[in-house]
């Protein structure tokens, strides 16, 4: 029984490790532009404009955050 | 006639969707393993041909779709993750990295048992795009009542596109890693948007032309941000007590 748990607990903490990463914000962001992306489009408006700037928003943002991070690991 | 036109038509339009498997395949085996990489893109292929021999003909009747949805959001948030971390090593190490390949940067998996996430991008990878080439085969097929040919024509363009992965291969392996890992980063974050976009149905104004477009603009970005972060640790190195 005990092996079946650590076995869902390691399935677990694989896909959070997958998805989420050391970085939540990342993840979050994209669920939140594919969300408004599928209302543009369930609108009739175009969509395909608006995933890519918040990418690159985002990936800078991490950046940042990662340097923080590493920035407070060392202090 | 008809038969020439149906494996060149075949051919070429599953050649583009064999391009994206192999560049997937090659960069996450460089960059993780080979071991577990090669494991996932066998298991994709297992299933696709489970999936082929099992539907036929019927498997235009499978909606892509969602599934397109779900492997491109998950490469994207990946992708992402490796798009981040090669501009921070490669800022701290600049373009030549660490003098030739680094396997020390945490990427390359060097445990006994298998890489998982090396196994599910390489499975992933393979299932979407070798469905996508099932479907042109049996769509053109379909139309010019040639499955045979359309289905030659599609796995030669998997064979001659994968023989030359496999001849590169060695090439990108000698990429210091923490540039590999900036690379496929990109390539990941490329093929997730596109796909995560298309599998909500909006369609991309160049379609499949898109992908350079975007591979270009994450790109000039990316290394946009690199120049940034190197700007400021060089002055943080400057202004460091010696």
């Amino acid at each position: 029984m005990s092996r079946v748990l650590d076995w869902i607990a390691g399935f677990g903490r694989f896909w959070y490790h997958f998805i989420v990463g050391d970085d939540w914000t990342v993840a979050a962001a994209v669920a939140v532009a594919l969300v408004i992306t599928a209302g543009l489009r369930a609108a009739g408006l175009a969509a395909w404009w608006l995933l890519p700037p918040v990418v690159i928003a985002v990936l800078g943002v991490s950046v940042v955050r990662a340097r923080r991070t590493a920035a407070s690991g060392r202090s | 006639m008809i038969a020439n036109a149906a494996f060149i038509a075949t051919f070429l339009a599953s050649a583009v969707e064999a391009i994206e498997l192999v560049t997937i395949v090659i960069g996450v085996g460089a960059t993780r393993g080979w071991r577990s990489t090669v494991i996932g893109a066998l298991s994709g292929f297992g299933v696709l041909a489970v999936i082929v021999v099992v539907v036929g003909a019927a498997l235009t009747a499978i909606p892509i779709g969602p599934l397109r949805l779900v492997v491109g959001t998950l490469l994207l948030v990946f992708g992402l993750q490796w798009f981040r971390k090669g501009i921070v090593r490669v800022a701290a190490r600049g373009f030549a990295g660490a003098q030739g390949p680094d396997v020390h940067d945490g990427e390359l998996w060097t445990e006994p048992g298998l890489d998982w996430t090396a196994f599910v991008l390489a499975f992933k990878g393979v299932l979407l795009e070798g469905l996508e080439v099932a479907f042109i085969v049996v769509s053109f097929g379909a139309s010019a009542n040639q499955y045979g040919v359309a289905a030659i024509g599609g796995i030669a363009a998997v064979v001659v596109v994968g023989a030359v992965g496999f001849a590169i291969k060695n090439s990108v392996t000698r990429i210091p890693r923490s540039l590999l890992q900036l690379v496929v980063g990109i390539m990941l974050t490329t093929f997730g948007s596109f796909w995560a976009l298309e599998g909500l149905g909006v369609r991309w104004p160049l379609g499949d032309g898109s992908i350079p477009v975007l591979l270009s603009f994450y790109a000039a970005t990316g290394l946009g941000y690199v120049l940034v972060e190197r700007r400021r640790l060089v002055a943080l190195r400057a202004a460091a007590p010696a």
